[in-house]
């Protein structure tokens, strides 16, 4: 099948991803790692049919969050320089409830039939972006916590202005 | 899914790069010309008739040339840049509706390449990705100007963005779908140019800031940055941003076209469908003159003018927009 | 529709291998004749000046995380905007209370004077 094929390619590139993001040296590389392992998300959503959630991903993970990564390392003084290890000590111990993980999650899915696997993602009837739409500002659905994703924004956009900002004199206004 | 559709998706994704190949090679010649003729000069001329072989020679010249890669640029990312840049400004053309449905060889062939319902937010977001190639090309050089240039260019691509996404809200509210092909029909009674004029301004001119083109040419400084985040890029390499920027050019006009001057509709398109495309090539030739009249006319921004511009202007401006549009469509009922 | 993105995966892998085809060309076609000169960085000709990567200004931060708010509500809004005619009234005025909850972020911004450049 077709499906499963492009899942298991864009899963595995979104592992081989990750595993860059995590354990490049060079912070530019682990941040286009991040990058690519976020589009693999994107795809994965794009695979489960939910499309506004797979583009909004692309638009916000990808065209902003990993973008201020990026700022952010540039930064910092010396971006391609070799810092170290990537690893702290403990590393063994991680690798071991990794490992420990990966077992279990094979026996899980050893025991995983597909066919009477969850019923398959229900194609939503309508429009999905404008159920959505309608969910936000519904007062039966999501309008409590939607408003209060305003206000978090509102206290990061305050916050980041201060933090990055704060120290400033605010009447410094250009002149022409 | 059976071959027959696999095959005609390829044909049309071959001929939509094409279209774009041949489009970005002509534009070229064109913005040479009319910039020539602006300037009273007359052009490109010797490559054969009206200079009209002037783009093969160039391609050929920059396939030829030494591509220089710096010593100490990161070698990897150096090359991926240019990649980043030129194939989102390709894939972001899968989208755009060129006209209804035709009849090729006695076979029903719908003139775009996909119709998504959520058409407008992925142009939105392969969009977004076009800041990674300027900020990547411009740190991987290991040049200060590049990475500068490169910086400045992306802070002002991504400053755009917001009022550019909220420029889109108009046309959405009215027709009611993110589906370019949707917005194209919800405008059979009108053009949203005249329902939307304020949104219509806001959208053209952050895209042509999204462009990096006049007079948003930032990295074109040469006075501060010298060639900005492609300073160091030579040969075919550097074509392929030239490439990129000159489809986002057809791109952004097309998109003009569709959402705010009917895109492919006019006179009698409803019985030919065939001259849906005919219309919406005209419209962007529009509207890629202007980019190129910009250019010719315009001085550049000064760099604080332009954040200034683009935060204090365009996206208040952009956000009432949404609010007055929100407002009257309710009292309209 | 899945397969309505089948044409996009399509078009992507085409316009990777063109552009990929290009930069291969772009490495076969061209002279090489690498000089110390020819690899430094380019400074208008001079002698290049300290590393070429030096720490960047925090007011590239501070837009980036600026855009990153203003982005998540532009995002918010779209599908607000498609549905928009069937909600009415409520509907306005769920997403005006919105839009002012994050309006005073963005006043307070302009005050601090984190919307200038200098």
């Amino acid at each position: 099948m077709v499906t499963t094929f492009v899942f298991v390619v864009a899963a595995a590139v979104l592992l081989v991803a990750a595993l860059i993001a995590v354990l490049k040296n060079n912070l530019v590389h682990a941040a286009m790692g991040l990058v690519v392992s976020l589009f693999g998300t994107a795809v994965l959503f794009v695979l489960l049919e939910a499309y506004f959630l797979a583009v909004a991903q692309v638009v916000i993970y990808v065209g902003a969050i990993a973008i201020l990564i990026v700022f952010s390392i540039m930064l910092t003084r010396r971006v391609g320089a070799q810092w170290g290890n990537q690893t702290n000590p403990t590393w063994p111990f991680a690798l071991l409830a990794a490992g420990v993980l990966t077992v279990l999650f094979a026996l899980m899915v050893r025991g995983w039939n597909p066919d009477q696997a969850l019923p398959a993602a229900e194609a939503v009837p309508g429009d999905v972006t404008a159920r959505l739409g309608a969910a936000l500002v519904n007062p039966g659905g999501y309008v409590v916590p939607f408003e209060v994703a305003s206000v978090l924004l509102l206290a990061a956009l305050i916050g980041a202005v201060y933090v990055a900002w704060g120290g400033r004199k605010a009447e410094k206004s250009t002149q022409r | 899914m059976d071959t027959t559709l696999l095959l005609e998706w390829t044909i049309k994704a071959v001929i939509l790069i094409f279209i774009l190949l041949t489009g970005f090679a002509y534009l070229t010649l064109m913005e040479r010309k009319v910039l020539a003729r602006i300037q009273v000069r007359l052009g490109p001329n010797r490559a054969g008739p009206y200079g009209l072989l002037q783009p093969v020679a160039d391609g050929i010249k920059l396939l030829f040339k030494e591509s220089i890669i710096p010593a100490k640029a990161d070698k990897v990312i150096f090359v991926l840049a240019p990649l980043i840049t030129v194939i989102p400004a390709l894939v972001i053309n899968a989208v755009l509706p060129w006209g209804r449905t035709v009849t090729v060889f006695g076979r029903q062939v719908s003139l775009y390449v996909a119709n998504i319902n959520v058409a407008l937010l992925y142009v939105m977001a392969i969009a977004s990705i076009a800041v990674y190639g300027v900020t990547l090309a411009g740190w991987s050089s290991n040049n200060k100007y590049a990475l500068l240039g490169g910086l400045r260019s992306a802070a002002q691509m991504i400053s755009y963005e917001l009022a550019l996404g909220l420029s889109l809200l108009g046309p959405v509210l009215l027709a009611g779908s993110l589906s370019l092909v949707d917005i194209v029909e919800a405008q059979r009674r009108m053009w949203y140019i005249v329902y939307q004029p304020l949104a219509a301004v806001i959208f053209f001119i952050t895209s042509v800031a999204e462009l990096n083109r006049a007079p948003f040419d930032l990295p074109e400084a040469e006075q501060e940055l010298t060639a900005g985040y492609h300073t160091e890029y030579s040969g075919m390499k550097f074509a392929l941003f030239y490439m990129a920027e000159y489809v986002k050019m057809i791109t952004v006009s097309a998109l003009f076209a569709v959402l705010f001057l009917g895109g492919y509709l006019g006179p009698f398109e409803s019985q030919y469908p065939w001259l849906g495309p005919i219309y919406l090539v005209l419209k962007i030739l529009v509207g890629l003159y202007v980019l190129i009249w910009l250019r010719a006319t315009l001085p550049r921004f000064r760099y604080d003018q332009l954040m200034r511009l683009g935060w204090k202007v365009l996206f208040p401006l952009a956000l009432l927009n949404v609010v007055v549009t929100a407002v009257i469509v309710v009292l309209m009922g | 529709m899945l397969w309505q993105y089948v044409p996009i995966a399509i078009l992507l892998v085409l316009s990777t291998a063109l552009a990929v085809l290009i930069v291969l060309l772009d490495a076969l076609l061209g002279p090489r004749k690498p000089t110390f000169r020819k690899l430094s960085p380019y400074e208008s000709g001079m002698v290049p000046i300290g590393p070429g990567m030096r720490r960047q200004p925090v007011r590239f931060y501070l837009i980036a995380m600026l855009f990153l708010l203003f982005d998540v509500e532009v995002i918010f809004l779209l599908p607000w905007a498609v549905t928009f005619r069937k909600l009415g009234l409520f509907g306005l005025v769920e997403m005006l209370v919105f839009i002012a909850i994050l309006l005073v972020g963005y006043i307070y911004a302009w005050k601090k004077g984190a919307l200038e450049w200098e």
